[in-house]
C-alpha cells in the first residue's frame, strides 16, 4: 500500500520532469535568438555559421535533438555551455548551493518572521496589536520581492550602508571551504568571521526574498490559529489554567499548521523562481544569475540544465511538504 | 460554610445589547449535584463558560459576582483567576470527539494539568492517571494512554475526559451536557459512572442538561432556566412533585416519558412561552433603564 503510493508518486515525477523538459526544450528553440550567430564575430561566413551548427548538434530537427540531448541525460551528461564552453552539470552544480543556501535562509526567515507575528497576532486578536500586525503583512505582501530588494538597497546600502549590496563573498578573503556551501560550512567551521561577512551580503536578498512569503505565513496562519482557539479543545485547555501562549503554542499551533504548511510548500518554489531576479539585482552568484545570463546568451545547454534543476528542485520540495504532512497528522501516519 | 460556587445577580450581554444571561443566582454545596436544566439556548452553557472563564469573547458579562470556595472571580487578577480555576475545577465537555486534541496522545493531554499546572511529579500524576482510568473501567490503561484520540470510541473518549476531569480532585466539576453525543446504550453508562465517581470523590457537580429524565436520575438540586433566566428553583425530589412555575409544568409536559418515542416530539405548551416572554421583555425593559 505505501510501496504502490510512493511508486505512484516517484512516477508522478519523472512524468513532470519529462514534460518540462519537452516544454523548454522546444520553446528555447521558437523563440527568437540565435546562439551562433552570437559567438560569431561579424562578417562570418555562411560556411563558418553553417559548421558551428553542425558542432552543437543545432543543424538536426528540434525531435532530434531532443533525443540526442535526452540519451546525453540519462547518461549523467548535459552537455557543454555554448557560452562558457564548459560541462553543464558541473557549472550547475558549481552555482546550485550558492541558491540553495540563500533560499534556505530566506525560508528559515519568513517561517521565523510570519510564525511569530501569527503567534502574537492569535494571542492578541481583537487588539491594535493584531490591526498593526495585519498592515504590516499587508505591506509586506503587496511588495513583490524584487522591489523589496531595491528598497533594501536604497535603505541599506545607499542610505546607511551597513551592508555589502554585491557579490556572495568579500573577493579579498581567503576561503578554506571544501564545498560550495559556504555559509553553511563556515558554521561548521566554526569561522564566524566569514559567517558574518558571507551574511552581510546574503542577508537583503535573503530578506527581500522572504518578506512576502512572511505576510503569507503570517495572514494564514493567524487565521486558521484564531480558528482553532476556538475549539473544544483549546477551551479545555483553558479551564485546565493554562495561559494564553501555552494555549497556542500546545494545543493550536501544530493543528493550525497543517493548511499553512502546504500553501508554504508551494510559496517556497515561488521564492526559489523569484531568486532568479534577486540574485541578479544583488550580483549574487547563484544559479539564478547564471540563468539570466544563460538566456541573454542564448546559451541552449545551460538553460535546459538550469530549467530542469529548478524543476527537480520543485518536485522535491513538493514530496518533502507531503511527507511532513503525513508526519504531523497522527490520522495519516497509519494509512 | 461557605458554599463551592455562589453566582449572584449574573448578567451578560452580546455585543447587539441583546441579554443572554439574565440575573442569574445559583449556590452549588460542596459535594452536591445541582442540575441546570432548560432547552437549547437557554444559556446552560454560557453560565457554564462564564463560571470557568472561558466565555467568547463577543460575550461581556456587565453585573453580577462569582464566588469559587468564597473567592471572588471577578476580583482576581487574570493570571490568578486562570490558576485558581485551573487547580479547582474541572470540565466534562459536551463533545468527546472535539474535546481531545487530535494531534496529541491521550497520556499527555490528561496528566498536563497535574504536571504543569497543580506541579505534580511526573510519576505520581501517571499513578493518578493509571487509577482514574480504572475508576472509569478502562480496562486497557496502556494501550489507551499511548492511543491518538481517533483510536479510541466515543464512549471511550468520554471516559477518559470524565477520568482526568477527576483526576485532579477538583472542588467542582463543570458537566455539560455529557452525554448528549453519545449512543442511547452509552448515555446510561457514563451517567452512571459520573454519579459513582461523584459520591465517591464527593465533588460538587454543576450538571447542565435539556433532560428532565437525567435531572431526576443524577442531582438533588435543580435550577430550571429559560432564555437565559432561573424560573425555579427547588430540591430535584420537591420540583418533581409539585413544580412550581408554569414553564417548569410545560416542560415536564414536554418531557418523553421512556415507553413513548414519539412524546419528544411534543413542543412546550406556546401559551406557556408567550407568557414568558412577555414577563421578560417586561423585565429586561425595567433592567435596562439604571444601565442607560
Ligand atoms: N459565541 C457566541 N457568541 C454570541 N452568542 C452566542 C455564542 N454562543 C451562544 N450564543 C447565544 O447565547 C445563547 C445561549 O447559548 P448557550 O449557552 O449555548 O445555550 P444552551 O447551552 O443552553 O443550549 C443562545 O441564544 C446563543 O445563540
Ligand atoms: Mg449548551
Amino acid at each position: 500500500m505505501l510501496l504502490q503510493r510512493f511508486l505512484i508518486r516517484l512516477l508522478t515525477m519523472l512524468i513532470t520532469l519529462f514534460g518540462v523538459a519537452i516544454v523548454v526544450f522546444v520553446v528555447i528553440r521558437v523563440a527568437p535568438g540565435d546562439p551562433i550567430a552570437m559567438m560569431l564575430p561579424p562578417g562570418a561566413t555562411d560556411d563558418d555559421i553553417a559548421r558551428l551548427r553542425a558542432l552543437y548538434g543545432l543543424d538536426k530537427t528540434i525531435v532530434q535533438q531532443f533525443f540526442i540531448w535526452l540519451s546525453g541525460v540519462v547518461r549523467g551528461d548535459f552537455g557543454t555551455s555554448i557560452s562558457l564552453r564548459q560541462d553543464v552539470l558541473g557549472l550547475v552544480f558549481n552555482r546550485l548551493p550558492a541558491t540553495l543556501e540563500l533560499a534556505i535562509v530566506a525560508l528559515i526567515m519568513a517561517v521565523a518572521i510570519g510564525g511569530t507575528t501569527a503567534v502574537l497576532g492569535a494571542r492578541e486578536r481583537g487588539t491594535a496589536v493584531e490591526a498593526g500586525i495585519d498592515i504590516a503583512s499587508g505591506a509586506a505582501l503587496s511588495i513583490p520581492d524584487f522591489l523589496w530588494g531595491l528598497v533594501l538597497i536604497l535603505l541599506f546600502g545607499v542610505l546607511v550602508p551597513i551592508f555589502d549590496i554585491s557579490g556572495r563573498v568579500s573577493p579579498q578573503l581567503d576561503l578554506p571551504f571544501a564545498t560550495q556551501f559556504y555559509f553553511f560550512e563556515s558554521l561548521l567551521r566554526l569561522r564566524f568571521d566569514l559567517t558574518w561577512d558571507l551574511l552581510k551580503h546574503m542577508l537583503m536578498p535573503a530578506v527581500a526574498l522572504a518578506l512576502p512569503l512572511a505576510a503569507i505565513i503570517s495572514q494564514l496562519l493567524k487565521q486558521s490559529l484564531k480558528e482553532v482557539l476556538d475549539l473544544d479543545y483549546v477551551v479545555l485547555a483553558r479551564v485546565k489554567g493554562f495561559s494564553e501562549t501555552q494555549v497556542i503554542l500546545r494545543e493550536a499551533l501544530k493543528n493550525a499548521a497543517l493548511p499553512t504548511l502546504t500553501l508554504v510548500g508551494v510559496q517556497f518554489t515561488f521564492l526559489i523562481g523569484g531568486t532568479v531576479i534577486v540574485e541578479r539585482l544583488f550580483s549574487y552568484e547563484g544559479l539564478g544569475n547564471m540563468a539570466i545570463d544563460a538566456v541573454i546568451n542564448r546559451d541552449l545547454p545551460l538553460i535546459q540544465g538550469i530549467v530542469l534543476v529548478f524543476a527537480l528542485l520543485f518536485v522535491l520540495i513538493n514530496l518533502v511538504v507531503d511527507m511532513m504532512y503525513a508526519l504531523l497528522n497522527p490520522r495519516l501516519r497509519h494509512g | 460554610m461557605s458554599a463551592c460556587l455562589d453566582i449572584a445577580n449574573l448578567s451578560a450581554v452580546l455585543p447587539n445589547g441583546q441579554r443572554v444571561l439574565r440575573s442569574v443566582s445559583l449556590a452549588v454545596q460542596p459535594g452536591e449535584v445541582r442540575a441546570l436544566v432548560g432547552e437549547s439556548g437557554a444559556g446552560k452553557t454560557m453560565i457554564g463558560k462564564a463560571v470557568l472563564g472561558v466565555l467568547p469573547s463577543s460575550v461581556r458579562l456587565v453585573e453580577g459576582d462569582m464566588l469559587l470556595e468564597g473567592e471572588d472571580l471577578g476580583r482576581l487578577q487574570p493570571k490568578a483567576r486562570r490558576t485558581l480555576i485551573g487547580a479547582r475545577t474541572a470540565l466534562i465537555p459536551q463533545d468527546p470527539l472535539t474535546a481531545l486534541n487530535p494531534s496529541r496522545r491521550i497520556g499527555p493531554q490528561m496528566t498536563d494539568r497535574l504536571v504543569r499546572i497543580l506541579g505534580w511529579s511526573g510519576e505520581k500524576a501517571d499513578r493518578r492517571t493509571r487509577q482514574l482510568l480504572d475508576e472509569v473501567q478502562i480496562r486497557d490503561p496502556e494501550r489507551v494512554l499511548k492511543s491518538y484520540p481517533h483510536e479510541l470510541s466515543g464512549g471511550m473518549r468520554q471516559r477518559v475526559l470524565i477520568a482526568a476531569a477527576f483526576a485532579a480532585e477538583p472542588r467542582l466539576i463543570v458537566a455539560d451536557e455529557p452525554t448528549t453525543a453519545l449512543d442511547v446504550t452509552v448515555q446510561k453508562q457514563i451517567l452512571r459512572l459520573i454519579a459513582a465517581l461523584q459520591r465517591e470523590h464527593g465533588t460538587a457537580i454543576l450538571f447542565v442538561t435539556h433532560d428532565l429524565g437525567v435531572v431526576a436520575k443524577i442531582s438533588q438540586k435543580v435550577s430550571v432556566l429559560y432564555a437565559g433566566k432561573v424560573v425555579e428553583e427547588a430540591d430535584t425530589a420537591a420540583l418533581f412533585a409539585a413544580p412550581q412555575h408554569a414553564y417548569t409544568r410545560a416542560l415536564m409536559a414536554a418531557t418523553p416519558r421512556y415507553t413513548d418515542p414519539f412524546a419528544s416530539l411534543k413542543p412546550v405548551d406556546g401559551a406557556v412561552l408567550a407568557g414568558l416572554a412577555a414577563e421578560i421583555a417586561a423585565a429586561d425593559l425595567a433592567w435596562r433603564r439604571p444601565h442607560g
